[in-house]
């Protein structure tokens, strides 16, 4: 658990007021109230992934949602086919015992 | 990652201007990044190259000293990286991930029109293509077998006998697979996997559910009323229950762990039985007595059950 400046201290490259915006716009989902905000890991590493999505690779922030929309979908469903690969191994027959 | 030559891993000429580096790289980080290639190892080596290339390269005082031979490209591996977390992938792929849920974090992941559809598709046009598919046969084995573990033997159509152990605990629809034991096809290739699917046969006097075992034990009158030892055969050898005085039909006991046995990491279930008053046969006696009783509580079964007229 970090509060929103323990995230700014931490990734260095972030303003606060574009972290706040991109905290109201959705992108970036803490708990808690606007005075205070709780990151957890996913957060924190979202928030680095944003910055490298803007500085080392120019998405400007009209974009950035279709990016991360992009994204989200490409994990949601990856977490589908590990959950479903979990589920096969756990219905596989099983070796009959010798 | 060490890349001998960090101009070819960014592809630009030894005179490329900082600002040609820094699109370079940009343009490699676009295609390569392992947040945007997730699983995709090749990807992920790449851009650790590439990263690593820039990181030597953007500084114009390091790629002076590269350019000069004073370090190596390696020189860059000590300069804290860019890149040194594990990246946002491997949140977004755990159960964490499901926060950042593209349909919103209380949407259920399970529950998507789409993903149903897909499925729908998937079976309803059966396997795609022909491919050696195991034998399968199945095999019906009693309750008690089932619970307690058994060798049953199977009669293959080739006439071959298999002794097929069934471990204890098994349930039904319950697979088992005997490796490399159907026919072979007579071409020398390989013999297939034989799988056997479990049925069960009901017994008479059990039931199961999960790791619970269920037994409906007829007791007489006064076994009910006075209480007192029963010897039962119980479904894993003999036991010896208690009924409690003033038991019922619809009284139950439980019999901790004798039910189905530990097993795959389950632990063992508990037996319930359920008391049945039984009258038994004509005794003169008995309705002397009935006819004389006078009950100390009068009652009708039929109000409680709710069927009195």
């Amino acid at each position: 658990m970090m509060t929103i400046d323990g995230v700014i201290a931490e990734i260095g490259q972030v303003e606060r007021a574009d972290l706040e915006r991109w905290i109201s716009e959705g992108w970036v989902r803490p708990q808690g109230e606007p005075n205070a905000y709780r990151f957890v890991e996913i957060d924190v590493a979202r928030v680095r992934l944003i910055c490298t999505l803007r500085v080392d690779m120019e998405v400007n922030e009209a974009t950035l949602p279709v990016v991360l929309s992009l994204l989200d979908q490409l994990y949601d469903t990856r977490r589908q086919m590990r959950a479903l690969i979990e589920r096969l191994r756990e219905i596989s027959p099983s070796d009959a015992p010798d | 990652m060490i890349v001998d030559d960090p101009y070819k891993a960014l592809g630009v000429p030894r005179d490329a201007t900082q600002e040609a580096i820094r699109s370079a790289y940009r343009k490699l980080a676009k295609q390569h990044h392992p947040d945007l290639n997730p699983g995709n190892s090749a990807a992920e080596e790449r851009f650790k190259a590439v990263a690593s290339a820039y990181g030597l390269l953007s500084d114009a005082a390091q790629r002076a000293r590269f350019d000069r031979g004073e370090i190596d490209a390696s020189g860059a591996e000590q300069r804290p990286q860019a890149q040194a977390h594990s990246g946002y992938r491997a949140h977004a792929e755990s159960s964490a991930g499901q926060r950042y849920r593209h349909a919103g974090p209380e949407a259920d992941e399970w529950n998507d029109p789409d993903l149903e559809a897909m499925f729908a598709s998937m079976f309803a046009g059966g396997r795609a293509g022909p491919r050696a598919e195991p034998a399968q046969y199945r095999l019906a084995v009693p309750l008690l077998d089932a619970v307690n573990g058994a060798t049953k033997r199977l009669t293959l159509p080739d006439q071959r006998v298999l002794d097929v152990k069934i471990p204890p605990g098994t349930d039904a629809g319950h697979m088992l697979r005997l490796r490399g034991q159907a026919t072979k096809a007579g071409d020398g290739s390989k013999a297939g996997d034989i799988l056997i699917e479990i049925a069960i046969e009901p017994d008479p006097l059990y039931t199961r559910e999960g790791q619970i075992l269920r037994l409906e034990l007829p007791v007489t009158l006064s076994e009910a009323v006075l209480g007192g030892p029963v010897e039962i055969a119980g479904p894993r050898g003999a036991l010896r229950l208690r009924i409690p005085p003033h038991s019922d039909t619809g009284t139950e006991l439980r019999v901790r762990g004798r039910g189905v046995p530990a097993h795959d990491g389950k632990p063992e279930g508990d037996l319930y039985v359920r008391l049945r008053v039984m009258v038994g046969p004509r005794d003169p006696a008995l309705d002397a007595f009935l006819q004389t009783w006078q009950p100390a509580r009068p009652f009708n079964p039929r109000q409680t059950t709710g069927a009195a007229s």
